[in-house]
């Protein structure tokens, strides 16, 4: 491991910080996929995110790690706006991607949802057939035509998500019926079913157990070869064996960005140390 | 130091007592209401059951030259002080109608007169002279009996008790109803769904809810004023038609749809609209493909029991001209129509003894009509419920 052991700092990073990780690791891709800077989030009077500086990479799996109430789901939903949703959202600041500000007013939500899927803490799939769940999307982006192409397209995005060969039997039953664990699969599969370029998880394996966590984790680190993945988590360990990124939040800053082998083996700052070895939060 | 079972238990006594206490009031209040449902239900049945019910005679026709001028000649003149006029009327029709009749005889069962009809009922009656006995003797030789009604479902309102039917009004009351459905639902239902997924939450929606609410409480003929001052005085809708009664309860089952709607809208999950704008929906297609969906057993129970509503309504109806005595079926939406409630207020205000029965028995099928709409509610809320 040739990882460039950093002059500790106790101070978080400050504003002016550029955004790109403390450490660089050497397996990861670096093509920026989306650059954030300045970011800052109020709901209502209160600021949820202050001025964050992020470069997300393609291809990677980054992990957002932090205490409760810290921001990091808040921020994951400015990836796709999300927060649009919610009123009395106020946002500043730039996300790029693409080239392109996502929160400019020429900027079509339903465009940007459609490049960066989201994957939720609570499996939701739609209460309609596995094969609706799936075909539901790409029929509504025009992405298929005939039956067999979507047909093709419903098999593919399943076996993406490594469910095919549980439900291929029962297609059409509710999508409800199946496990927690494969219902979370489902949800993934309909969102690489129109192919993104991002897939958001927020907490994606929080309400699974540990053998359908482990599903979800193995398919994650398969996913990234494609997408890239950007994971809200609370298990540390979680972020460990899947991220190579990790980015850890503290009263809506992000305190470290960092390596991921980096920042739990020796993190560049001390909340994030303190955080990391369970001293805090 | 804790207490011991001894001390806690004393204590308890005088709670569970007062539980008791409250049960048994609760219980008497509820049978209290049962009891009255069942007085109800008891004198309602025994009023009208026998509505269903008519006395038909036998007559012998003779279609002569006379009978063409006056009916009544037609029948042996001691008869025919018990058959009904309006049949009476009928055979100088009949005659015109089908001139091969003339010289010809039949015997037939014909409607008798309702007096007869509440003689062989046991009612009050005010048959005159020899009658009943005439009527009696008719009835031991099997030439008066008592058959089922169908006059009472095939023919609209007569000033005759024995002719008169509710046919009329029941095909107003369908008329009038599809009107206030095809009005009252799809705006019902558009203003709910804009009020629920894509108005902001400002002062000006709140006003709109607040008063919405309100109107769902206002006395009906306040309605009824204000479908005469608008659709009547200044869109000139034909009165006394299905269009204005069915304009003017939309107005009143409007609310009532808008606040079910919002109810069912408010009962699917946010999940389900997070992950259709994952998907990258717009917002109309989170509502029509996934929300739409999930409330709609909510919005057609909400939907029918409004219509069950306005279906009982009279007094919105009085003030457009609908509560009218309307003997024939309506043969278009803006001609004059009337409704069931409607031909049971005017049934009830007729001083005859035999209107008594009709009254109950229009009751009984408007009833047995709400009962059938209300269990058609359930079983489709049953029906399509879905799980998420």
């Amino acid at each position: 491991m040739n990882i460039q052991v950093s002059e500790r700092s106790i101070t978080p990073m400050s504003r002016s910080q550029t955004g790109q990780p403390v450490t660089r690791n050497p397996d990861a891709n670096h093509e920026l996929s989306i650059r954030v800077r300045d970011l800052s989030l109020w709901y209502g009077d209160a600021q949820a995110l202050k001025s964050l500086n992020i470069d997300l990479y393609q291809k990677n799996v980054t992990a957002l790690i932090g205490p409760s109430g810290c921001g990091k789901s808040t921020f994951l939903r400015c990836l796709n706006r999300m927060n649009d949703l919610i009123p009395g959202v106020r946002v500043e600041g730039l996300v790029e991607m693409d080239g392109r500000d996502v929160n400019a007013p020429k900027m079509d939500e339903v465009a940007l949802r459609r490049r960066v899927g989201m994957v939720f803490q609570k499996p939701n799939p739609f209460p309609k057939s596995i094969y609706e769940n799936i075909a539901y999307a790409p029929r509504m982006h025009d992405l298929v035509g005939r039956k067999a192409e979507q047909d093709e397209l419903v098999e593919r995005a399943l076996r993406d998500a490594g469910l095919w060969e549980e439900v291929k039997d029962k297609l059409h039953q509710p999508g409800t019926s199946l496990s927690g664990g494969q219902q979370q699969r489902l949800c993934i599969a309909r969102a690489i079913a129109v192919q993104p370029d991002v897939i958001l998880m927020d907490e994606p394996t929080s309400a699974l157990d540990p053998i359908s966590t482990a599903t979800i984790e193995d398919l994650m680190d398969k996913l990234k070869k494609q997408y890239t993945i950007v994971t809200v988590t609370h298990n540390m360990q979680q972020a460990a064996r899947v991220a190579d990124y990790t980015a850890f939040f503290h009263l809506g800053e992000i305190v470290e960005y960092n390596d991921t082998k980096a920042m739990f083996s020796n993190p560049a700052t001390k909340k994030a140390e303190d955080y990391i070895t369970g001293r805090y939060g | 130091m804790s207490q011991s079972f001894d001390v806690i238990s004393s204590q308890l006594k005088k709670r569970h007592r007062r539980s008791a206490r409250l049960k048994w009031i609760s219980m008497s209040a509820l049978g209290l209401a049962g009891l009255f449902l069942v007085l109800f239900f008891a004198d309602m049945l025994g009023k009208g059951l026998p509505a269903f019910q008519q006395t038909y005679v036998q007559v012998e026709l003779e279609y002569t030259e006379e009978a063409s001028r006056m009916g009544r000649a037609a029948m042996d003149p001691e008869v025919a002080r018990l058959v009904s006029r309006t049949f009476e009327r009928l055979i100088p029709r009949m005659i015109r109608d089908n001139p091969d009749l003339l010289g010809t005889s039949e015997t037939r069962w014909v409607l008798a007169k309702s007096e007869v009809d509440q003689y062989l009922k046991g009612h009050a009656n005010k048959l005159r002279g020899n009658e009943p006995e005439l009527v009696d003797e008719l009835v031991e030789a099997g030439r008066v009996d008592l058959r089922f009604n169908t006059t009472f479902f095939s023919r609209g309102d007569s000033k005759m008790a024995e002719s008169a039917g509710i046919l009329a009004a029941a095909v107003g009351t369908v008329m009038t109803l599809l009107v206030t459905l095809a009005i009252a639902f799809p705006i019902g239902v558009m203003t709910a769904v804009y009020l629920e997924e894509f108005a902001p939450d400002n002062r000006l929606t709140q006003l709109i809810e607040i008063n919405i609410n309100n109107l769902a409480a206002i006395p009906s003929i306040l309605f009824g004023l204000l479908g005469l001052a608008i659709f009547i005085n200044f869109f000139g809708v034909p009165r006394s038609s299905p269009l204005v009664g069915g304009m003017t309860l939309a107005l009143m089952t409007l609310p009532v749809i808008i606040i079910a709607t919002r109810t069912a809208l408010r009962s699917v999950p946010d999940s389900i609209r997070h992950a259709a704008f994952g998907v990258g929906c717009s917002r109309w297609q989170v509502v029509r493909d996934h929300v739409l969906p999930l409330a709609m057993p909510g919005i057609m129970t909400g939907s029918i029991i409004g219509l069950a509503q306005a279906m009982g309504e009279t007094a919105p109806l009085i003030i457009v001209g609908m509560v009218a005595f309307i003997p024939d079926v309506s043969p278009s939406f803006t001609q004059a129509a009337t409704v069931l409630p409607a031909q049971i207020f005017t049934w009830a205000g007729e001083p005859e003894r035999a209107f008594v029965e009709k009254t109950a028995g229009g009751i009984l099928v408007l009833l047995a009509i709400l009962i059938f709409l209300n269990a058609s509610a359930v079983l489709l809320r049953k029906k399509f419920e879905r799980r998420w």
